[in-house]
């Protein structure tokens, strides 16, 4: 996986709250054996019409959205399903940060593993960079994960919080399942212990 | 020893290690695997020359994309995405061994509905799958949520998850149910009352006496629905209902294994004095039977309701309502049982049950569906639609005018054949009202089986009190 360093650019405003998992990559894309290249249909239904022509008033089809590699969101993003092809698609597209008041559980955890960074901040604060999202293209975000801060276009500091272990791992791009199978004698241990108290599994 | 929820002790029983910080590796009993969060996983183990640790803990069904039309042995009925998907599985599951139910055997079937049926999914257990509706298996008081796909490949290697505890929330649905009213309905108010996000972070547990008064068949559409509410799982504890379900199924522990199980199993429910970090009661006299009229699963009213004004909200809901009044064609202040739909779904993991079947069909004995209206039944597993065939279940839908099909997820996601166009109205008995869910533009509203049975008849959202 790729380090995640700093991010400096472009956020988009999407204010809608619940945004879902079917919006952000429709079903009929899930029919792929590959993780690559979804994010040409990333909030397809919203971003294109029927024959498939880009819908000019959707934030990331306007030319200074275009860009974008942040997302500042309404709340619950990515409820639903627990297709990673959504994260896929985003970070496809080029996105890098996604901040919101709330995230859906699984896609949540599905950010980390594809080097995606989701952010939790309060309510006021989202207001604060929603607004700033708003300026378009000359207003640049910066998102700092060593030191944990977002930075508007105006060089107001917000800090956020974010897990020690996966705030370690994005730093150093590190593989998840590398390191869980180097505690394979743990796992073998359990095993056995398991075999004598529930025989059964 | 501190009191401990259900969550805590199954939690506490599979911790293979714990950091410092709180992540824990824990361990998983049960990997249940679809062919659409899988190819990826699986195509990962192969680049980096691992195997699948268990394969006899990983279970491999074909459900979203398998069409639930007469002769769809051959592959060719599907389109080619599909078909390659659902080929990758057939390749994948032979090649890395693990148990598998293609859709030539007759157990094969929506995932969640095939666990349980197989007794793969037992008390106390951790129950994966990358799929939020995994929710399902806590009916049996295990553990069980939906992963990534990235999470699959890591419990294929590994036969753990990287995993943060939860915090445990209660909800206690007190006394009795009236008439007409269900788990769907219960599942269904619990969401209008917490919202979509109201259960994020949490591990839900449902109790109190209506809950208990369910069959395994309403528990696990309670459970089913646990993700809608933004929990990460939902739990029953198991009790005497839930062991007469379990014994005798193929999987489940016999003889002395059994009696073993049974003692552990037993002493699976949450302490008197347990902390709970939030609790939610509803009196179960309080729940009517409900529909959705919006986009989001906690866009719930009574049958008996009207269309609500979007200005009724606070906050970011307003223009999400505005949206979703938009989007599914509704004005403020229409009465929710004039609305008219074209499309009757029966079906999906969270009502594709027998009991689900029987419910409908004791609506539709002697009916007709009104015309112009298009109905299906799409049994959750090659095992309910043969029971229903057995019960005559099959012939009330039949000649009701219901197209009775084969297994699988069907319309609940139109991953297959089985889609809306856009305009079509439809009741269903699914879990998502999302935008385009069940095909581009078209419209959903979720309700039981008997509600959505008794919509098919009039043609229109319908109290199904009326006619009972």
């Amino acid at each position: 996986m790729e380090k995640f360093e700093k991010v400096s650019g472009i956020a988009a405003p999407m204010p809608l709250v619940n945004i879902d998992t079917d919006m952000i990559i429709p079903k009929q894309y899930l029919k792929t054996i590959k993780r690559s290249g979804l994010g040409v249909h990333a909030f397809a239904e919203m971003r294109y019409d029927d024959q498939g022509n880009e819908i000019p008033d959707f934030v990331l089809n306007k030319p200074a959205y275009r860009e974008s590699q942040i997302i500042v969101a309404g709340d619950n993003f990515g409820c639903g399903s627990s297709r990673e092809h959504a994260p896929w698609a985003l970070a496809d597209f080029g996105i890098k940060v996604v901040i919101s008041t709330s995230f859906a559980d699984i896609f949540f955890n599905n950010c980390f593993k594809n080097g995606m960074l989701p952010i939790v901040m309060p309510q006021d604060v989202v207001d604060v960079l929603m607004e700033d999202a708003e300026k378009g293209a000359n207003a640049r975000m910066e998102v700092d994960l060593e030191a944990q801060t977002v930075t508007t276009s105006d060089g107001e500091v917000f800090p956020f919080e974010v897990d020690a272990f996966r705030k370690h791992c994005l730093l150093e791009g590190l593989d998840d399942i590398g390191l869980t199978l180097a505690k394979a004698p743990a796992i073998d241990s359990f095993e056995s212990q398991m075999e004598q108290a529930r025989p059964w599994v | 020893m501190s009191p401990k929820t259900l969550y805590d002790k199954i939690w506490d029983a599979h911790v293979v290690q714990q950091d410092e910080d709180g992540t824990s590796l824990l361990y998983i009993d049960r990997h249940l695997v679809h062919e659409v969060t899988s190819p990826q996983a699986f195509e990962g183990l192969r680049m980096a020359g691992r195997t699948v640790r268990s394969p006899e803990r990983t279970i491999a069904v074909p459900d979203h994309n398998v069409p639930t039309t007469p002769g769809r042995e051959n592959p060719d009925q599907m389109p080619e995405e599909s078909r390659i998907q659902v080929a990758a599985l057939d390749t994948n599951a032979k090649e890395f061994g693990v148990n598998y139910y293609p859709v030539t055997d007759v157990r094969q079937g929506i995932v969640h509905i095939v666990g349980p049926e197989q007794g793969w999914t037992l008390p106390g257990m951790t129950v994966v799958c990358g799929d939020s509706h995994t929710a399902t298996h806590g009916a049996f008081g295990a553990l069980a949520h939906g992963i990534g796909t990235s999470e699959v490949e890591h419990v294929l290697a590994t036969q753990t998850l990287i995993q943060s505890k939860s915090k445990n929330m209660k909800v206690e649905i007190t006394g009795k149910l009236n008439p007409g009213v269900t788990a769907k309905d219960i599942t269904l108010a619990v969401i209008g009352e917490t919202g979509t996000a109201g259960g994020t972070g949490y591990v839900i547990e449902y109790c109190g006496e209506a809950i208990r008064s369910l069959s395994m068949e309403g528990r696990m559409t309670v459970c089913n629905m646990a993700i809608e509410g933004g929990a990460r799982a939902g739990l029953i504890a198991p009790d005497e209902t839930t062991f007469a379900y379990v014994m005798g199924r193929p999987h489940a522990p016999k003889g002395a294994q059994w009696e073993a199980a049974m003692a552990w199993w037993k002493t699976l429910y949450s302490d008197d004095d347990a902390h709970w970090d939030k609790v939610v009661t509803i009196r179960g006299e309080d729940i009517a039977p409900v529909v959705t009229w919006g986009t989001s699963p906690e866009d719930v009213l009574p049958i008996t309701d009207v269309v609500p004004a979007p200005e009724s909200f606070a906050g970011g809901k307003v223009d999400a309502a505005k949206r979703a009044l938009d989007y599914m064609g509704l004005t403020p202040g229409q009465k929710l049982s004039e609305i008219e739909i074209n499309t009757v779904f029966i079906g999906s993991c969270t009502n594709g049950r027998i009991e689900d079947l029987r419910a409908a069909a004791e609506i539709l004995k002697g009916k007709k569906v009104k015309d112009g209206v298009r109905a299906m039944i799409v049994p959750g597993s090659g095992l309910v639609r043969a029971q229903a065939e057995e019960e005559g279940l099959a012939e009330i839908f039949t000649e009701a005018g219901f197209e009775w099909r084969l297994a699988g997820c069907s319309m609940c996601l139109a991953m297959n054949p089985d889609q809306l166009a856009p305009g079509d109205r439809c009741a269903a008995t699914s879990n998502r009202n999302f935008e385009g869910r069940q095909g581009r533009g078209g419209r959903t509203h979720l309700m039981s089986p008997a509600m959505a049975a008794a919509a098919a008849v009039t043609g229109h959202l319908t109290d199904v009190r009326e006619m009972m």
